[in-house]
């Protein structure tokens, strides 16, 4: 697989705080590339050094074979930036937007499918302070695309945005792998990193903390999968602790948990408690996840992103 | 990317995004224009030898094209900059393959274009209401206004660069903006200022716009301007050097 970035050895720090600390890493061609800790871990600092936006204080960085330092004009023609932070006039209009930012690159995709193609056609008049927080990410992913990047870049995409709008950027972005663009994105959720990127780089304090497919960062934790259903209080459990990979059975009021490893362990269960002709209940099962992996290597679990969840304040005004 | 065609549509965004600003249209297109029909109605344009034989009118139109110039580059210019700085825009554009002096020259180009838009209106009503007299070559006169305009856009931006934030780049802008046309004889012509106040006046650069632009007006060369020339060339240039060196994108 091809490499088109190679960080080595990254430094950055603002006065005495260091806000990268000697990251390595590559990303390959193709994939979705994610870097995942709380908010102040490092990730934006990295983000903008690899964009050529910020100078490292020492590490190497290629980019597409480019250095971002002294190259950074003839990179951003080759790549597409949606920044955390990044606004534009407050009254400049969707479609005009689009309509300057294709003059600033060699090759640009046409602003009319793009609008179309990202839901922005009927709000193509509306000025950019009259956005939702949903169709301003999307009008930042238009102009990321526009100029027909090989790498997209999007830093804290779904921050601030309802679930049902990061669902649809999650399609989104798997769409915009599957035309053959390499995505590096940073988030501080982590089940959004689990669901959209095929590696995962864990970043904590300014340090690499873990970089793997996200299967294999859970699997590396060789935590225990919990196997939950309802039972009739006459059901007696405790047989399940027989079975090959279990470790143990709590059965309490009406709830059974099996605590097991093993990717056959939930087959087992099934097929034990159809051999005597028991219904599991409600079953659903429990797998550590990588918020679990977080916690185990950094020892702090990560900040609740419930907060955030909630709509964009802003939402209000979109129509 | 074509940079002509990259800088001709930026500039063309921002002039557009300009004139979507009531308040910055007002003061650019409206204001030196509706002084001009008030005092002009109360005062009217006879000749008047306080003026060297020419009429209130004749002598405002070269002065308030000061005053365009001043609210332009001292109160616009530094407020668009800071907020362009402080709202992100800046950032924005500094993550697409635009070079950084494009993004400067569209700007400083849609200040001189709404400022000379600004003083065009404000001759069309002398002319047409008051029946204003000009005496002036239009290319030097042009050349002066050309001068003028660039030297304050440079000092606005400059303001923009060492402000921390779009609320001081306000402050700022408007303090030096008001103090100038208060003193330098945009307002008041100066043959009705104390000679105290022409005293300070002499270190404002409003004054030399102004004292040239009235000088040219009337037909004066350039070569009887020097003084105000080389100012306002000191300024420009100042500004430019310090701005280069002190400017931040974010």
């Amino acid at each position: 697989m091809r490499v088109v970035i190679e960080v080595q050895e990254l430094r950055k720090a603002y006065g005495s705080r260091v806000a990268v600390d000697g990251v390595s890493f590559e990303v390959y061609e193709g994939e979705i590339f994610g870097m995942v800790g709380p908010n102040g871990a490092g990730k934006t600092t990295t983000i903008e050094c690899i964009e050529g936006l910020r100078q490292p204080d020492s590490g190497r960085i290629r980019v597409l074979g480019m250095d971002p330092g002294r190259q950074g004009r003839a990179l951003r023609a080759r790549i597409g930036i949606q920044l955390q932070e990044g606004a534009l006039s407050h009254r400049l209009r969707v479609e005009e937007a689009l309509w300057l930012f294709t003059a600033f690159y060699p090759r640009p995709l046409d602003p009319e499918t793009l609008l179309q193609r990202l839901g922005l056609a009927e709000h193509r008049r509306k000025a950019f302070d009259q956005l939702s927080g949903g169709l301003k990410q999307r009008l930042f992913i238009a102009l990321a695309l526009i100029g027909n990047p090989e790498i997209l870049f999007l830093d804290e995409l779904t921050t601030g945005l309802d679930p049902h709008a990061r669902r649809a950027m999650w399609d989104l972005v798997q769409e915009i792998r599957a035309e053959g663009r390499t995505v590096f994105l940073t988030t501080h959720y982590m089940e959004e990193a689990e669901r959209l990127c095929d590696r995962v780089a864990i970043i904590d304090r300014g340090r690499l903390v873990a970089l793997d497919t996200p299967e294999n960062l859970i699997r590396s934790l060789g935590a225990e999968q919990r196997v939950i259903f309802t039972r009739d209080t006459a059901f007696d459990p405790s047989f399940l602790t027989d079975l090959p990979g279990v470790s143990r059975v709590e059965a309490i009021g009406e709830r059974v948990v099996i605590y097991g490893r093993g990717d056959s362990l939930v087959g087992r269960v099934v097929e034990a408690m159809a051999a005597r002709g028991m219904a599991l209940r409600d079953m659903r099962v429990e797998r550590p996840t990588l918020e679990d992996v977080y916690l185990a290597l950094t020892g702090r679990p990560m900040e609740t992103p419930g907060q955030e969840i909630l709509p964009a304040s802003n939402s209000g005004r979109s129509r | 990317m074509n940079a002509m065609r990259a800088l001709i549509r930026l500039t063309w965004i921002e002039i557009r995004m300009y004139l979507r600003e009531p308040v910055a249209a007002f003061f650019t297109f409206a204001f030196a224009p509706m002084m001009l029909i008030l005092f002009g109605s109360i005062f009217g344009n006879q000749p008047n030898p306080l003026y060297g034989g020419r009429g209130m009118v004749d002598v405002s139109v070269p002065a308030y094209l000061g005053v365009i110039i001043a609210t332009v580059g001292l109160i616009s210019a530094p407020i668009g900059t800071a907020t362009a700085r402080e709202f992100k825009v800046l950032k924005r554009f500094r993550a697409t393959p635009l070079p950084t002096w494009m993004y400067m020259a569209a700007n400083i180009l849609m200040y001189y274009l709404v400022t000379l838009l600004g003083g065009i209106a404000l001759v069309i009503v002398g002319r047409w209401l008051f029946h204003m007299r000009f005496d002036g070559n239009p290319l030097w006169v042009w050349a002066g206004f050309t001068l003028s305009t660039l030297a304050f856009i440079a000092l606005g931006i400059l303001i923009a660069a060492v402000v921390p934030t779009a609320r001081t780049a306000q402050a700022v802008g408007m303090i030096a903006a008001f103090s100038m046309m208060a003193l330098g004889g945009a307002w008041v012509p100066r043959e009705m200022l104390p000679s105290s106040v022409l005293q300070i006046a002499r270190w404002l650069p409003l004054t030399h716009v102004v004292t040239m632009m009235r000088g040219l007006w009337a037909g004066a060369s350039p070569g009887d301007h020097m003084g105000d020339i080389g100012f306002l060339l000191v300024v420009l240039i100042a500004s430019a050097l310090l701005t280069i060196r002190a400017f931040r994108w974010e």
